[in-house]
C-alpha cells in the first residue's frame, strides 16, 4: 500500500517458545487489543518494522504531492485550483503526522529523509507514474486515495497508539480526497466527448498501477504474517485489493467508462469480481527505481532539501542568537 | 470599463498572480512545515481572488464570472502590480516579495474596512484576518533570514535590492485611484506609502539589512496592463486548458 | 555543519473543547515558529483555538502508556468536507 512489502527482518513468525518473558507479555497485550504507546517496552523487531512502515507511508505522502503539484498551476477553474491546493496541503500534513508518529519510535526526521534521498527507503510505487492530463487529477483522487482509504481505515485500529491516532486524523481528511477525485471524473464524463475520452485515458493508465498499490499476494509472506500477529497489518494484500475492485467497478460503470481489463467479470459464486493478471514484473521494477518517474521524483525531493539547507540553517542560527527572544502574543 | 471594475480587477489580479506563483512551490519548499504554511497563504489569496473577481464580473455586467476573467484575458488586460510577477527565485526572493506585498496589502485592507462600498468593506474584513497573519509570518521570516547566517543575509539582501524597484508601483496614484478615492471607496495609494515605509524599515533594521533608498527609481505599468515578460508565460500555463477546450465545463 | 530543527510536541484546545489535547509534533527552531507552524499544520487556521507547544525534550512522561488522545481536525474550508461533494445516490463507497 502506501507502505508496500515492509520488511520485519524475521525469517519466520515468532512462536511462544521463541519469545522471552517480556516478548510474551508484549504479545499478550497486543492479543488483548491493548495499545502500545511510545514509552512502552517493545521488541526491537516490532520497533524497526514500525519505523519502516510508518516512514514509508510518510515518504509516500510527501512524494505524492509532486504528481498533483504538476497540475495545480494548470487547474481549469479557480474552484478546482483551490480544491487541489487544499488536497496537496493535506498530503503534506499527513506526511507530517506520520513523521511525528515515526519519531516517537526514537528516529529523527532527518535520518528518515536521508534514507529516502539515498534510495534506501521506499515510498508507494504509484507515485512513480506521470500525470499527463487534468483527468489524472480525478483518477488519482478517486483510485489512489480511494485505495489508501481501504488500507488506512483498518490501521486506525492497529496496535501502535501514535500510528493509529495519526490514521484516525488522516482518514477524516482522506474521504474528501476520494470524493473530489470522483467529482472531477463525473464532470469530465458529463462533458464533451473530448473530456470523456480524457477520463477514459486516465482510467486506462491508472487502473493497473492502483491495483498494484496493494502489493503482491502475501499468502506465503512471513513479513505479512508477523505484521498481522503484531496487529500492524490487519488484512492481506489480496483481501484489500479485492475490496477495492469490488467497490470501484460499479463506480466506473456509473461514469459510463470501461474497465481496462477484458478479463474482468463478476463471479456469481463468490459475488466478487474476478480480474486479469497483474504485471508484477512492472511493479517490482518500479519499486527498484525503474518506473517512469522514479528518478525525477527523487531528484526533485533531494533538490528541495539541498536547496533549502541554507534556509533551515539560517533559522537555527537566528534562534541561537536570540535564545531569550520573547514570543509575540 | 468603469473605474470601480478596474480597481477590483487590480485587487483580484494581485492575489491571483501571487497565489499562482506560490503554488509552484508545492512539494518543493525548504521544510515540510514551510510547504504547508506557503500553501495556506496561496489558498487564502486564491479565496480573495475569487471574491474580488466575482464582484468585478458582476459590476461589469457583461456576463463574465471569476473564471472567465481569470482564464480569458490576455496579459495586457491584467492589472496586477509588477512585483507579483517577478520570478520565485530562491526562498529569500519569494519571502521578500511576499513581505513587501503583505505589508502594502495589510495597510490597504485596513483602510478598506471604511470603504463606502459595503461589499468591499466586507471582503476586506475577512481578508484582513488572513493578511494580518501573512504579514506577521513574512516579516518574521525576513528577520530570521536577514539575521541568520552570512549566506542567508546575503541572499535576503540580494532579494531586497533586486525587488525594491517594484515596490513603488503600489503607491502611485492614477486617474482610477483618484476617482475611487473621491467616492470614498478606497484610500489614495500614496497615502499608504509612509506606513509601509515605516514598517518595512523597522523589519529590515531588525533583520540587520541595509534599506535601499526610498526615492529610488521605480518600475511601473502593471496596474495599466503594461507588464514584464514573465506574465505571458505565467498566463499561458494557467489558462491552457480553458483555451484548448473552449466552452467546456470542469 | 548544520543542526536539525528541534522537535516540538503540539497540544490543541479546540473552540468547544475543555482541555488541550496532544495532536502530534513538528520541527521548529523556537517557540514562536513552533506556534506558527502548529497553527498551519494542526488547525488550518480556525478561530478561537488555543495552541500549546512544548519542546519534546522537556516533556517528562510517566512509565506505562499515556492515555489515548483523539484528533479533531479543524477545517474551515467547506470543500474539505466530504459532504461538499454530493455523490449520486447510486454510487456507493464514496
Amino acid at each position: 500500500m502506501y507502505a508496500q512489502m515492509v520488511e520485519t527482518g524475521l525469517k519466520q513468525v515468532l512462536t511462544q517458545d521463541d519469545m522471552s518473558d517480556e516478548e510474551r507479555r508484549f504479545q499478550a497485550s497486543i492479543d488483548a487489543g491493548i495499545r502500545i504507546e511510545a514509552k512502552d517496552w517493545m521488541p526491537e523487531a516490532y520497533r524497526k518494522t514500525l519505523i519502516r512502515q510508518i516512514s514509508q507511508h510518510a515518504h509516500s505522502e510527501i512524494v505524492g504531492q509532486l504528481p498533483e503539484g504538476n497540475w495545480v498551476t494548470r487547474a481549469p477553474t479557480l474552484k478546482r485550483k483551490a480544491i487541489l491546493l487544499a488536497k496537496i496541503q493535506d498530503e503534506a500534513g499527513h506526511g507530517l503526522y506520520l513523521y511525528s508518529a515515526a519519531e516517537t519510535l526514537g528516529v529523527s526526521r532527518d535520518e528518515l529523509l536521508a534514507a529516502l534521498h539515498a534510495g534506501k527507503a521506499k515510498y508507494s510505487s504509484i507515485f512513480n507514474y506521470p500525470t499527463l492530463s487534468w483527468a489524472d487529477m480525478g483518477a488519482i483522487g478517486w483510485l489512489v486515495d480511494g485505495s489508501a482509504i481501504i488500507n488506512q481505515i483498518p490501521l486506525c485500529r492497529c496496535s501502535y497508539g501514535p500510528y493509529a491516532r495519526a490514521m484516525v486524523r488522516v482518514c477524516k481528511e482522506e474521504s474528501f480526497h476520494a470524493r473530489q477525485g470522483y467529482d472531477i471524473m463525473l464532470a469530465l464524463c458529463r462533458g464533451t466527448p473530448q473530456q470523456k475520452a480524457m477520463a477514459q485515458d486516465a482510467l486506462n493508465r491508472w487502473w493497473w498501477p492502483a491495483l498494484m498499490m496493494f502489493g503482491p499476494s502475501d499468502a506465503e509472506s512471513v513479513n505479512s504474517a508477523q505484521s498481522a500477529r503484531w496487529r500492524i497489518k490487519l488484512f492481506s494484500n489480496d483481501e484489500l485489493r479485492q475490496r477495492m475492485v469490488d467497490q470501484t467497478v460499479p463506480q466506473i460503470a456509473f461514469l459510463g467508462l470501461t474497465v481496462p481489463d477484458p478479463d474482468l467479470k463478476l463471479n456469481p459464486e463468490t459475488g466478487h469480481y474476478d480480474f486479469g493478471a497483474i504485471d508484477w514484473a512492472e511493479f517490482h521494477n518500479v519499486l527498484k527505481g525503474n518506473g517512469p518517474c522514479n528518478r525525477e521524483r527523487l531528484r526533485t525531493r533531494v533538490k528541495a532539501y539541498e536547496d533549502g539547507r541554507w534556509f533551515r540553517d539560517a533559522l537555527v542560527a537566528h534562534a541561537d542568537k536570540h535564545i531569550d527572544k520573547p514570543v509575540a502574543a | 470599463m468603469n473605474h470601480l471594475t478596474t480597481y477590483l480587477l487590480r485587487l483580484g489580479d494581485n492575489a491571483l498572480i501571487l497565489s499562482q506563483q506560490l503554488s509552484q512551490w508545492c512539494g518543493k519548499g525548504p521544510a515540510l512545515e514551510e510547504d504547508m504554511a506557503l500553501t495556506n497563504v496561496a489558498l487564502d489569496l486564491l479565496g480573495q481572488t475569487r471574491l474580488w473577481l466575482s464582484y468585478a464580473g458582476e459590476l461589469e455586467g457583461a456576463g463574465r464570472d471569476e473564471d472567465a476573467l481569470a482564464y480569458g484575458r490576455d496579459a495586457h488586460d491584467f492589472y496586477n502590480c509588477l512585483l507579483l510577477e517577478q520570478p520565485n527565485g530562491n526562498y529569500a526572493d519569494t519571502m521578500v516579495r511576499q513581505f513587501f506585498f503583505d505589508c502594502w496589502h495589510y495597510f490597504l485592507l485596513r483602510a478598506l474596512l471604511a470603504s463606502s462600498d459595503q461589499r468591499i468593506a466586507a471582503v476586506a474584513e475577512k481578508s484582513l484576518k488572513e493578511v494580518t497573519y501573512h504579514l506577521r509570518r513574512s516579516g518574521d521570516l525576513v528577520v530570521r533570514m536577514g539575521d541568520g547566517t552570512d549566506e542567508s543575509r546575503a541572499k535576503t539582501q540580494g532579494a531586497v535590492d533586486e525587488l525594491w524597484m517594484y515596490t513603488g508601483e503600489f503607491f502611485i496614484d492614477d486617474a482610477v485611484d483618484a476617482a475611487i478615492a473621491a467616492d470614498g471607496v478606497a484610500p489614495l495609494p500614496s497615502s499608504l506609502r509612509q506606513p509601509w515605509l515605516n514598517h518595512v524599515s523597522q523589519i529590515l533594521s531588525e533583520a540587520t539589512l541595509a534599506p535601499p533608498a526610498p526615492d529610488a527609481w521605480m518600475q511601473r505599468g502593471g496596474k495599466q496592463g503594461r507588464h514584464s515578460e514573465h506574465l505571458g508565460y505565467l498566463l499561458a500555463e494557467m489558462q491552457f486548458l480553458q483555451r484548448a477546450y473552449p466552452g467546456a465545463e470542469w | 555543519m548544520h543542526k536539525e530543527w528541534p522537535l516540538w510536541e503540539v497540544f490543541i484546545r479546540s473552540q468547544h473543547g475543555l482541555a488541550h489535547k496532544h495532536v502530534g509534533s513538528l520541527h521548529a527552531t523556537d517557540a514562536e515558529m513552533a506556534v506558527n507552524h502548529a497553527r498551519d499544520v494542526y488547525t488550518r487556521r480556525n478561530e478561537g483555538v488555543s495552541i500549546w507547544v512544548v519542546r519534546a525534550a522537556d516533556i517528562v512522561a510517566s512509565s506505562p502508556a499515556d492515555k489515548a488522545t483523539l484528533f479533531e481536525p479543524a477545517n474551515s474550508k467547506v470543500y474539505r468536507h466530504p459532504t461538499f461533494f454530493p455523490m449520486p445516490d447510486e454510487v456507493k463507497n464514496l
